[in-house]
């Protein structure tokens, strides 16, 4: 099956600074990929060179088969991006700007534009300059611009960075509907939750190179810990067994959290343990390890 | 060939300016006359140029090609480096454009705009004289070419520039002096020697005298010389914007 993107032995080199260095991997044709890593990683200069903002040193990218260097028009014409800033044209109301966009394209239907108008609730804002705009607004354009042309592979850089819960609800909606519809959305996010809540498949990418590949469900697998967090009786525990006290994650308003070797560690010799103390618990629930645990044990660090 | 994206973006960049009417159109044709009043009424009774042509009708054609030639680099330079530093370039280096698609409309909508104010400036100048027509095609040819220089030198200085002060810098350290001293106010047979054969090797010169040529069909030197100097002009200043915009200096990296 053709890759929606195909990255072989790319590499970029900014001066002495090798910001992507090796990567190589696909994006398959309609999946919902996560791109993941710390700040710096190389994430935007990957998209950079997918989009043709960036050349890389060497190696390849491909857009649904098409070279982004020998084949660009064809490789842009599949590719929308959305950008991490919000940045837009001051000279131009909303209406506007989405016709100059599509017509980049060579694209000259409006029906598209009144429909994404609509979709991303923009129609009355159509005749708006855009530096008039507030920034959930702008972002809606950013992503309207990006479809104007129906690309097969959407990239979404941060696009709910900054923006308030309700929006980011509509965008989540909105995204995940461009997903059922068949496009390939490649999404860069600061927020893990996100990540986990609507991708498929993962990359995690640090200082250049890929640490990581897989399905959310084989990368969620991988973490070896999980979480006992258990409501105590009384906030004293300073008589708790020495082999327990190194599992202690935290202890915050008389909840107990303790991190527990999946393979190693029994839950039921650590309750044992615990009531062998007289440390008693009025709940207790099981976390599984989230994304951001992977994420922090591949990367060594706190965020995406 | 992008045909239609090619159309949006010249549209675009002419739609930009005519936007701002008052200050792209308007101001420059204000700021000529204002040079009419003060040349031409103080130097009109003290100085002939050419035998027959009264001071006031030589300096209109000058005032013309040089309001022509300096909208079309203030065009491409502002809206391109205002696109560079607020971001909004990316808008256009997403989509399937090639470098000479991006040269011929940042060019085209700057050689838009310089005849625009010329025509505007030519009409406000009918107030102070009428001027003859010795061949309209040779006025044509010369403006478009004087404004496609400027107009690529203009997407030049945006994209080499990283700050504003450096296309004011390119604006009044290199633009302003050359078409000042282009002839635009005198003849440079008048000037001293060392200053006459200096100003051979200025190719604005070369606009403004074959731009006259127009008017008059008198000029300094051939007509065919200018032409010839002029086009080469074009042809390297054009090469060199479109190896810029090649290999992305400064806009994709």
């Amino acid at each position: 099956m053709l890759a929606a993107v195909n990255i072989s032995q790319l590499h970029k080199q900014f001066g002495n600074l090798h910001a992507v260095s090796g990567l190589d991997f696909e994006i398959p044709k309609g999946s919902f990929f996560g791109l993941l890593g710390p700040n710096g990683a190389g994430k935007s200069t990957l998209i950079n060179i997918m989009a043709g903002l960036v050349r890389a040193s060497s190696g390849s990218v491909s857009i649904m088969g098409y070279d982004v260097r020998h084949n660009w028009r064809q490789a842009r014409q599949s590719l929308g991006v959305v950008p991490q800033e919000l940045v837009v044209d001051p000279f131009f109301t909303v209406s506007e700007m989405l016709r100059l966009q599509a017509g980049y394209f060579g694209c000259k239907s409006s029906a598209w534009i009144e429909e994404l108008l609509d979709i991303l609730n923009l129609t009355d804002k159509a005749n708006t300059n855009l530096h008039e705009l507030s920034g959930g607004m702008k972002r809606r354009v950013l992503i309207a611009q990006a479809l104007v042309h129906k690309p097969d592979v959407v990239v979404l850089d941060e696009p709910t960075a900054g923006v308030d819960v309700e929006l980011r609800q509509v965008l989540w909606k909105f995204i995940k509907q461009l997903h059922q519809n068949g496009h390939t959305i490649v999404l860069t996010t600061h927020y893990l939750e996100e990540a986990e809540a609507l991708c498929d498949k993962l990359a995690i990418i640090d200082n250049g190179k890929l640490v990581a590949l897989d399905t959310k469900t084989a990368l969620l697998a991988r973490a070896s810990d999980r979480f006992l967090c258990l409501n105590l009786n009384n906030s004293d525990i300073s008589h708790l067994p020495h082999l327990i006290k190194s599992k202690v994650e935290s202890f915050i308003d008389n909840q107990l959290v303790l991190r527990l070797d999946k393979a190693q560690d029994e839950i039921g010799s650590i309750l044992e343990s615990l009531l062998a103390v007289n440390i008693r618990f009025s709940d207790l629930h099981i976390k599984e390890a989230s994304l951001e645990d992977v994420f922090i044990s591949l990367t060594g660090k706190e965020k995406a | 060939m992008n045909w239609y994206g090619l159309y949006t973006l010249f549209g675009k960049e002419v739609w930009r300016f005519v936007k701002v009417g008052v200050q792209t159109i308007l101001t420059p044709v204000i700021t000529v006359l204002l040079y009419l009043l003060v040349f031409g009424s103080v130097l009109e009774e003290h100085v002939q140029v050419y035998p027959g042509i009264s001071y006031i009708a030589f300096l209109v054609p000058g005032l013309i090609m040089m309001s022509v030639i300096q909208n079309a680099f203030s065009n491409s330079s502002s809206s391109l480096f205002q696109s560079k530093m607020t971001g909004s370039i990316v808008f256009m280096l997403l989509p399937p454009l090639s470098s000479g698609e991006f040269y011929l409309a940042f060019v085209g909508a700057s050689v838009v705009r310089g005849l625009l104010v010329g025509l505007g400036v030519w009409v406000a100048a009918l107030l102070f004289v009428t001027l003859p027509i010795y061949s309209f095609s040779i006025l044509l040819i010369f403006a478009i070419l004087g404004s496609g220089v400027l107009g690529a030198l203009g997407v030049i200085a945006s994209v080499w520039a990283d700050k504003w002060d450096h296309i004011s810098a390119f604006q009044n350290f290199a633009i302003l002096p050359l078409t000042f001293l282009s002839g635009v106010f005198y003849r440079i047979e008048n000037l001293p020697e060392f200053w006459e054969q200096l100003s051979y090797y200025n190719p604005f010169f070369y606009m403004i005298d074959g731009f006259r040529y127009g008017f008059f069909g008198i000029s300094e030197v051939d007509v065919s010389i200018s032409l010839m100097i002029v086009s080469v002009f074009f042809v390297v200043v054009s090469l060199i914007c479109l190896w810029l915009l090649h290999i992305g200096y400064k806009i994709r990296n």
